[in-house]
C-alpha cells in the first residue's frame, strides 16, 4: 500500500487507524503493564515471606504501602492485562483477519477506544504515586473502606483508581461494541456464522457478557465517586445508604467479568489445540452454545461473593446451585478439547505446550471453586489464601498461559518471523513449575485459616508457626524464579521479532483465514476479499492429500 | 496531520453482512450499554425506595408542575427529530437540519426549566446532602441531563451536516438516540416525581 509507507511514523504507529497496530498496542501496553504488575506481587510476596526486611528493589513496605500494592497489583492484572491481551489485543487483531475483511468497521472509534485506555493506564500508574500512596482498598474496592478518605488515608488515590478503572471500562465499552458490529456485519462472503473460527465468537460473547453487566457497575462507580468526593452518603449505612449495595453491583459485573475474560482464553485453546492435533475441533456447536451458556449463567452466580456478607441463607443455597452449575458447560469444553486430542496427531510445539498447560492448570482453579461456590465450606475459606490460590489457578492460565500460546502461536503471523523454539520451551518450563510451587503452598495456607489481607502474620501466633512461614518463603522463592524466567521470553521475544527464522505465511499449516493474508499482513491485510467455502476446522479430512484443508481454497 | 491516508476508507465500513446498517446496529448496541447504566441506578433507586417509606414525603417536595413540563417538552422535541429523520428520507437536508435545530431547542429549554428547577430546590435547602432521596435524585436526572446535553452536541453537528447535504443517514441515528434520552426520562418522571 503506497499511500501507507508514505505516512509519518507518528500517524503510522502511535495514532494509526489500522487495526493491526492498535492490536499491537494494546498487546504491548499489556505486556508492559503485566510486568508492573508482577513487580508489585514481587514487592508483596517478599514482605509476607521475610516481614519487615528492605526488599531490593524498592525498600521497607509499610502496612500502606502493603495495601496499595495488593489492591493495584489485582486491579491491574485483571483491567489492564487480561482484558487488553485477550480481548482487545488480540481481538483486534485477529478478528477481522479471521472474518477476511480489511479493517474493523469503526476503524477511528478503535483508535478512540485504544487512546482512553492508555490513558486510564497512565491513570492507574500515577495514582500510586500521588500524596498519599496508591489506592488501598483491594480491587473489590468495598465500601465503607473506599468510600470515604477518612477511612482509606488516599485523598487522592482512591478517587483517581476509580477514575482509572472507569475510564477503562468506556474503553473496552466502545471497543467491544466495534467488535461485535464488526463480526455481525463485515464477515466476508459465504462465512455464516458456523464458519466463525471459536476465538471470535468468544471474544463476541465476552464482549456482549461486558456490555451487559458492565452498566450497574458504572452507575455504582458513579456513586462511589460521588461519596469520594461530593461527601454523600450512598453507601454510609449511618445515613441511610448500604454498603451491600456495592458488593451486588461490583460482583454483578465482577463475575461475569472473569468469564468475559475465561472464553477468549478458551477460544485461544481451541485454535491452537485443533491445528497442533491436526484433527477437527470435537463438537464445534456444542462449544458454541456451551459458551452461550457460560455468558447467561454468569449472570446468576454473583451472589455467592457474598456469602458471609449476610444475605439470606436460601438466597445462599440458590447461588450455590446456580455456581455448580457454571461449571458444567465449562468442563464440557474442557472435554471437547480433550475429545480433539484423542487420536489425534500431535506436535508438542511451544503454542500447544502453552495450551496442554491450560487445560491441566485450568483443571484445578475450577475444581477448587467447587469448594467456594458451595455456600457451606466458602463461609470457612471466605477470604482466605485459598481464594487467592483458587482465582490465581484460574486467572494465571487465563491471561498468561493463554497469553502465551496466543502470543507464540500468531507471531508469525504478526511479525512474519518464527519465535526460538528452544528458548521457548525452557521459558514454558521455567513458567509452569515455579507457578505451581507458587499456589500449591497457598492452598495449604488458606486451608489453614490464613487471611488475605494481612501485612504481617507476625502478630498471629497460629499463623506464624514454622511450618506455615515455610510455605510463604517457598512461594515468594517460586515466584522469584518465574518472574526471573520471564526475561527469556522477552529475550526471546525481542530477538525473534529482529532476527528470527523468516516464516511462511501459513507456517503452521492451519485453516483460519488470517493464514492466508501475507505476514505481516499489510495494510489493508487481502489482496481481495476471500471467500469463504467451509468451515475453519477441516483436518485431516480422508480423501485429501493435504492434512489441511483453508476456508477460502474452493473445493 | 490529515492526509489522503487518513481517508483511505477500509472495505469493512461499507459491507453489510446482515442487512442492518452498520451504524444503526452500533447504536442499538452503544443503547443497551446505557439502558443497563440506568437500570443498575434506577434498580438501586427503587430497592432502597421500598425500604424507605419516609422517602414518599420527601418526593412530595419535587416539582411535579416542571417535570411534567419538562417530560411535554422532550416528547415535542422528539417529535421534530421523527420530522428529521422523514425530510432526511426525502433527501431534504436543509428541512430536516431545521428540525434538528429545533429539537436541540427542545432540549435547551427543558435544561432551562431543570436549572430553575433545581435551583429553587437547592434554595429551599433540599440539597443532595438532606437525604438519601435526594442524592439519588440529583444523580439520577444530573446523569440524565448530561445525556441530554452530549445529545444536543451530537444533533448540532448532524445539523449542520446535514445542512451541507453530508451524511443524512445520521439524523435518522441521533433521533434514535434521542428517542432513548426521552425514554429514560419517562422512566425518571413516574419514579422520582410522581410515585408517592
Amino acid at each position: 500500500m503506497a499511500e501507507a509507507d508514505a505516512q509519518s511514523f507518528w500517524s503510522r504507529y502511535l495514532f494509526s487507524t489500522d487495526h493491526k497496530i492498535i492490536g499491537l498496542q494494546y498487546l504491548f501496553t499489556g505486556m508492559f503493564m503485566g510486568l508492573v504488575g508482577a513487580f508489585l506481587a514481587y514487592v508483596f510476596r517478599m514482605q509476607l515471606a521475610f516481614p519487615g526486611a528492605h526488599v531490593p528493589l524498592y525498600g521497607v513496605v509499610t502496612p500502606l504501602q502493603y495495601n496499595a500494592l495488593v489492591t493495584n497489583h489485582g486491579a491491574i492484572m485483571i483491567f489492564w492485562v487480561a482484558m487488553p491481551i485477550l480481548i482487545a489485543g488480540l481481538g483486534n487483531y485477529l478478528i477481522p483477519l479471521m472474518l477476511g475483511c480489511d479493517d474493523m468497521v469503526f476503524p477511528r472509534l478503535n483508535r478512540l477506544s485504544y487512546q482512553i485506555f492508555f490513558l486510564s493506564a497512565v491513570l492507574i500508574l500515577v495514582s500510586l504515586f500521588v500524596p498519599g500512596g496508591g489506592f488501598g482498598g483491594a480491587w473489590t474496592a468495598y465500601p465503607p473502606l473506599s468510600a470515604s478518605a477518612q477511612y482509606n488515608h488516599t485523598p487522592w488515590g482512591a478517587p483517581l483508581w476509580l477514575i482509572a478503572v472507569a475510564l477503562e471500562f468506556v474503553a473496552f465499552l466502545l471497543g467491544g461494541i466495534n467488535f461485535i458490529t464488526t463480526v455481525m456485519n463485515a464477515r466476508a462472503p459465504g462465512m455464516g456464522p458456523l464458519q466463525i473460527p471459536i476465538f471470535v465468537w468468544m471474544v463476541v460473547i465476552a464482549s456482549v457478557v461486558f456490555m451487559a453487566s458492565v452498566g450497574p457497575l458504572v452507575a455504582g462507580a458513579i456513586m462511589l465517586l460521588f461519596d469520594q468526593l461530593l461527601g454523600t452518603h450512598f453507601y454510609d449505612p449511618k445515613a441511610g445508604g448500604d454498603p451491600l449495595l456495592w458488593q451486588h453491583l461490583f460482583w454483578f459485573f465482577g463475575h461475569p467479568e472473569v468469564y468475559v475474560v475465561l472464553l477468549p482464553a478458551l477460544g485461544i485453546v481451541a485454535e491452537v489445540i485443533t491445528v497442533f492435533a491436526r484433527k477437527k475441533l470435537f463438537a464445534y456447536k456444542t462449544i458454541l452454545y456451551t459458551s452461550f451458556a457460560t455468558g447467561i449463567i454468569s449472570f446468576f452466580v454473583w451472589a455467592h461473593h457474598q456469602f458471609v456478607a449476610g444475605i439470606d441463607p436460601r438466597m445462599a443455597h440458590l447461588f450455590t446451585i446456580t455456581t455448580l452449575i457454571i461449571s458444567i458447560p465449562i468442563a464440557e469444553m474442557t472435554f471437547a478439547f480433550i475429545a480433539t486430542l484423542y487420536g489425534g496427531s500431535i506436535e508438542l510445539r511451544t503454542p500447544m505446550l502453552w495450551a496442554l498447560a491450560f487445560i491441566a492448570e485450568f483443571l484445578i482453579g475450577g475444581v477448587t471453586g467447587i469448594f467456594l461456590g458451595a455456600n457451606a465450606t466458602d463461609i470457612y475459606l471466605h477470604d482466605s489464601y485459598f481464594v487467592v490460590a483458587h482465582f490465581h489457578y484460574t486467572f494465571f492460565p487465563i491471561a498468561v498461559i493463554a497469553g502465551f500460546a496466543a502470543i507464540t502461536f500468531w507471531f508469525p503471523k504478526m511479525f512474519g518471523r518464527h519465535m526460538n523454539e528452544t528458548l521457548g520451551k525452557i521459558h514454558f518450563w521455567g513458567t509452569i513449575i515455579p507457578f505451581n510451587f507458587v499456589f500449591i503452598p497457598l492452598f495449604v495456607l488458606g486451608a489453614a485459616g490464613e487471611h488475605r489481607r494481612i501485612y504481617s502474620y507476625e502478630h498471629f501466633s497460629q499463623l506464624f508457626t514454622p511450618g506455615l512461614q515455610n510455605l510463604r518463603v517457598l512461594a515468594t522463592v517460586a515466584l522469584v524464579v518465574m518472574l526471573l524466567f520471564q526475561f527469556v521470553f522477552l529475550y526471546n521475544f525481542v530477538r525473534s521479532w529482529i532476527a528470527g527464522e523468516k516464516a511462511e505465511p501459513n507456517p503452521w499449516r492451519a485453516n483460519t483465514l488470517e493464514w492466508a493474508a501475507p505476514s505481516p499482513p499489510p495494510h489493508g491485510n487481502f489482496a481481495e476479499m476471500p471467500t469463504v467455502y467451509r468451515g475453519p476446522y477441516e483436518y485431516s479430512v480422508p480423501g485429501r492429500p493435504l492434512d489441511y484443508w483453508p476456508q477460502h481454497l474452493p473445493s | 496531520m490529515t492526509r489522503a491516508a487518513e481517508f483511505h476508507v477500509p472495505l469493512a465500513t461499507r459491507r453489510s453482512a446482515t442487512g442492518i446498517p452498520t451504524g444503526r446496529l452500533a447504536l442499538w448496541w452503544v443503547l443497551a450499554s446505557e439502558i443497563v447504566i440506568f437500570g443498575g441506578l434506577l434498580a438501586s433507586y427503587v430497592m432502597f425506595r421500598l425500604h424507605h417509606p419516609h422517602w414518599a414525603e420527601e418526593a412530595s417536595h419535587t416539582n411535579v408542575w416542571a417535570g411534567g413540563f419538562n417530560t411535554f417538552v422532550l416528547l415535542t422535541s422528539s417529535l421534530f427529530a421523527v420530522l428529521g429523520h422523514q425530510a432526511a428520507e426525502h433527501g431534504d437536508g436543509t428541512r430536516a437540519a431545521r428540525f434538528l435545530k429545533l429539537t436541540v431547542l427542545g432540549g435547551l429549554v427543558f435544561l432551562g426549566v431543570k436549572t430553575v428547577e433545581w435551583s429553587g430546590e437547592i434554595s429551599h435547602g433540599f440539597t443532595i446532602y438532606r437525604d438519601l432521596f435526594w442524592t439519588f435524585y440529583y444523580t439520577a436526572t444530573g446523569l440524565h441531563g448530561l445525556h441530554v446535553i452530549a445529545g444536543m452536541i451530537v444533533l448540532w453537528l448532524v445539523a449542520r451536516d446535514a445542512g451541507r447535504g453530508k451524511n443524512l443517514h445520521r439524523v435518522e441515528l441521533i433521533g434514535i438516540y434521542w428517542h432513548f434520552v426521552d425514554a429514560v426520562w419517562i422512566f425518571l418522571f413516574p419514579l422520582f416525581y410522581i410515585a408517592r
